[in-house]
């Protein structure tokens, strides 16, 4: 788009950006422009180049090709730390803090020099309270939550007084309510002057955040869009080339046999930075889906490993697998009551990331036949593996293919699809869709669905509530190592999830004396009368 | 320019295989440089190394009996290496095999029969040097303590054990006051194979064992855990693969295969235990076991190369007056090669100003 003489140049501009990583181009002639006080989103896919982008505009990688310029004048980032001198900052997903020191000590040492920690704090306090992003300088990271820390990093990049703040999908660690006081902060921040790009795929975000949107898919644009001006189907169809697939589901079966019981689990954190699981209680019946809500870090890593039996509990009783009390048993033992399960590291737990897919088929389904007298049958484990793909629509260059060789999306639809087809009668799932793009993330949902309507019970743990309201027929919150009771999903909404993932649900402790409407507590008062 | 390691977007299969094969002729190189230093005529030097051992049968069979322990050694240490269980202690497992068999060697009677002499002398060789790795393998999964420092330590406790033996309880009386046992009698000798030559049937149990472990690594599903549990131990546990049978599995199989090792070396070359025993085969079979890839078939060419060293070390010695630490600058060489070559598998060399410069350059 060709500016006026007398317009301003943009804050940042790029021209015919192209990276390539061997064979792959994970960026192919990206133009974008960012103007002045404007947040603009960019929009796309997993694996549609957004990443990379930023990681060229931060200094991270140098590009194969192309131009960048900042503040009208030609500029080459050279490193991160040169991309700070000039004034842009950048948020990234997973938070570079320090668990054992001070939220002063780690914004120090991410500053030139040697700042002086009193001023410091004092420096953070006074950004803090500008910002509406309330935090103690002097806690330990360790004790923070996640969204606290995020705070952290955000005052971190702050402090420098960027004219660019680059956020890359800053949501997906928040509770509602969190993204709306972080929406704020960056509309002020805005309205101050400062540039904002802002990586996500969440459309409803992107409408309600950002001024103007770059769509990628597969290195290149596809558009650039005003999101007031569209609807998420439109935005949808620039992100995947297709309209957004939806999850077909009916009711679900009542009065099935109990496939999972947790009675009373309560386990000592194993790490000092752990959550302790106090007092679980849950019923997981043939025949529906039941989630777990909640903001990571609050336990459902620990409950994951107790239920998966990679941290077996002290004692059988509190856990039931298909009617037999198995608190003690280990994974093994555990599959072979018809427990299956996928965790949320698809490289490295889920799969061995060197291994092919057959290898890695072999690595949970070998009860499946596949061995005779300590041998491999290794015909059978191609042929499951070759099922696996076909069902699943791996893409993938056959059962040979290295497990690291595939997308994150393909290779969480090859391991989802190995759990199932050893037809477990209780699935245990955590983050089925976590960093999959669209299209796969409805393919898995409605595999999962489809394992429900065979009878099974299925267990999803998930921070994506949109995924949850969308395939769970009960939901229950994860906070503070406790389990809120499990409500019909019809029956609740996102806000009251929203408040209960702070750890306020009826007859949680603490809640009466917590800051909910007066009316509302007296109701659930009278109903637990 | 500064040079850079850059990481490769794809690590090459084919290199995989090749880098050894690299490490190889690199190592021919670096030997011409070492003998040119040395006042040799490099290609005369290489010859008397390299081609003047196997010049005959009878030098043949001398290669396969020195690669015979060094098979045996590696294929036990690949068990573990691949489940990343670090057994650094063979040569002591090697000196605790060659004293258990060397036990029963001296107490079984004249009249007995080698038909049930040698086997048992066989199994204590295994238990000695199993018992041996059982200790790191203890230590490691009860209290965490490394198995590469606790393996290597004990070590040097085998080869103080088996020279308190030969100066000691074990010495020959008849031995003229040398550190050193009864020489074995003949049914405690294992049968040589070809008149003429020392090749003897060890050679047999080292192919016996290789084509064992192949059968194990490549094909069983034991061996397949441990390899899970050795490249992604999460993935393991996930899957509900112990990580404490990998370990002790991974150690006794280089214990019990060092151990062997240890009593083909007294019933067969040495004839007797002495303070001597291993000539460094246990350290040099964890060469063996890298160059050749941690995979039977490998091992297999690895432990012939590595042979051909020693007896090139020897015929150095004698027909070019160099000092028998060649074999180990050789050994060296190729290990340095071959770690060297692997890196470049992973990894890609780039030049480029530092980033200071670079900087300062993009600025202007």
């Amino acid at each position: 788009m060709p500016l006026a003489p007398s317009a301003p140049p943009p804050q940042l501009a790029l021209r015919g950006i192209r990276k390539v990583y061997g064979s792959v181009i994970a960026n192919d002639g990206i133009d974008l422009a960012v103007g002045r006080g404007e947040i603009h989103a960019v929009l796309g896919e997993n694996g549609a180049g957004k990443s990379t982008l930023m990681k060229i505009i931060y200094g991270v990688t140098a590009p194969s090709a192309g131009t960048m310029e900042w503040e009208g004048a030609s500029a080459a980032v050279t490193s991160p730390r040169h991309a700070r001198g000039l004034g842009i900052g950048m948020v990234f997903q997973h938070f570079a803090l320090f668990e054992t020191l001070t939220v002063v000590e780690n914004v120090a040492l991410a500053l030139p020099g040697r700042p002086d920690l009193n001023d410091l704090a004092s420096r953070i306090e006074a950004v803090s309270r500008r910002y509406g992003l309330p935090t103690d300088p002097r806690r330990l990271v360790h004790a923070l939550s996640v969204g606290e820390r995020q705070r952290v990093e955000i005052i971190r990049c702050l402090l420098q007084n960027p004219r660019l703040l680059i956020m890359d999908e800053p949501t997906s660690v928040l509770t509602p309510q969190a993204v709306k006081k972080l929406f704020e902060t960056l509309r002020q921040l805005a309205a101050e002057g400062c540039s904002i790009l802002y990586i996500s795929h969440k459309l409803d975000e992107i409408q309600a955040l950002c001024h103007t949107a770059t769509v990628l898919r597969n290195g290149r644009v596809t558009g650039t869009c005003v999101p007031a001006d569209e609807t998420p189907g439109s935005m949808a169809r620039l992100m995947i080339g297709k309209d957004l697939p939806v999850c077909e589901r009916g009711a679900a079966a009542s009065g099935g046999e109990v496939r999972l019981a947790i009675d009373g689990l309560s386990k000592q954190a194993s790490d000092p930075f752990g959550v302790a699981l106090q007092d679980i209680h849950l019923e997981l019946r043939a025949g529906e889906i039941v989630g777990i809500a909640g903001v990571s870090g609050n336990g459902q890593q620990e409950l994951l490993c107790a239920l998966s039996g990679e941290a077996p509990i002290t004692s059988d009783a509190p856990l039931r697998v298909n009617g037999v009390a198995a608190g003690r048993a280990g994974p093994a033992a555990r599959r072979r009551l018809g427990m299956g399960f996928v965790p949320e590291d698809r490289l490295g737990r889920g799969a061995v990331p060197q291994m092919s897919l057959a290898q890695n088929a072999l690595l949970t389904a070998h009860r499946a036949n596949m061995l005779r007298r300590g041998l491999i049958r290794s015909d059978v484990v191609r042929a499951f593996a070759e099922r696996c793909i076909a069902a699943y629509r791996v893409k993938c260059s056959g059962p040979d293919a290295p497990a690291n060789s595939l997308s994150g999306g393909n290779l969480q639809k090859f391991i989802v699809g190995r759990e199932i087809l050893q037809a477990p009668k209780l699935l245990i799932v955590s983050q089925p869709t976590w960093g999959v793009d669209v299209g796969a993330a409805a393919f898995i949902r409605q595999a999962l669905i489809d394992l429900r309507d065979a009878g099974a019970a299925v267990l999803v743990v998930s921070e994506e509530l949109d995924e949850l309201f969308e395939i769970c027929d009960r939901l229950a919150v994860m906070a503070g190592g406790r389990l809120s009771p499990a409500v019909p999903a019809r029956e609740t909404s996102v806000e009251k999830i929203g408040v209960w993932m702070s750890g306020l649900w009826p007859g949680a402790p603490g809640f009466e004396s917590a800051s909910v409407p007066v009316n509302e507590t007296k109701v659930q008062h009278v109903a637990q009368a | 320019m500064w040079p850079r390691l850059e990481l490769r977007a794809e690590a090459s299969q084919a290199m995989r295989y090749g880098a050894p094969l690299i490490a190889v002729l690199l190592m021919l190189v670096g030997g011409v440089v070492v003998f040119a230093a040395l006042g040799k005529n490099p290609v005369e030097a290489l010859r008397v190394f390299f081609v003047n051992p196997v010049r005959d049968l009878y030098g043949v069979s001398e290669l396969l009996l020195k690669a015979t322990p060094l098979m045996l050694i590696a294929t036990g240490l690949a068990v573990g290496y691949r489940a990343n269980v670090w057994n650094i202690g063979a040569e002591g497992q090697f000196i605790l095999g060659a004293v258990a068999a060397t036990g029963v060697a001296l107490h079984v009677p004249a009249s007995a029969s080698a038909a049930w002499a040698l086997p048992l002398m066989l199994l204590a060789g295994a238990t000695g040097g199993a018992l041996w790795a059982a200790i790191p393998a203890l230590l490691r999964t009860r209290f965490r303590t490394s198995e590469i420092l606790v393996s290597l330590m004990l070590v040097y406790i085998a080869q103080f054990f088996a020279s308190w033996l030969v100066h000691g309880p074990w010495k020959d009386p008849q031995g003229y006051n040398f550190p050193q046992s009864k020489l074995f009698a003949d049914n405690a000798l294992l049968p040589v194979l070809y008149a003429g030559t020392r090749l003897n049937a060890a050679f047999l149990v080292a192919l016996a064992a290789l084509s064992a472990a192949y059968v194990f690594m490549q094909r069983s599903f034991h061996g397949f855990q441990m390899q899970v549990i050795g490249q992604a131990a999460p993935a393991g546990l996930y899957a509900g693969f112990s990580a404490t049978h990998t370990i002790w599995a991974g150690l006794l199989a280089g214990g019990a295969m060092s151990g062997i090792a240890g009593m083909s070396e007294v019933a067969g070359p040495m004839g007797q235990l002495t303070g001597q025993v291993s000539s460094g085969y246990g350290f040099a079979a964890i060469i063996v076991a890298f160059i050749g890839r941690l995979h039977p078939l490998g091992i297999f060419f690895a432990s012939l190369l590595m042979a051909l060293l020693y007896l090139g070390g020897e015929q150095a010695q004698q027909y070019l007056n160099l000092p028998a630490s060649i074999s180990n600058v050789f050994q060296g060489m190729l290990l340095f090669f071959l770690l060297a070559a692997d890196l470049f598998i992973t990894y890609r060399l780039r030049w480029s100003l530092p980033s200071f410069a670079r900087r300062a350059w993009t600025q202007h």
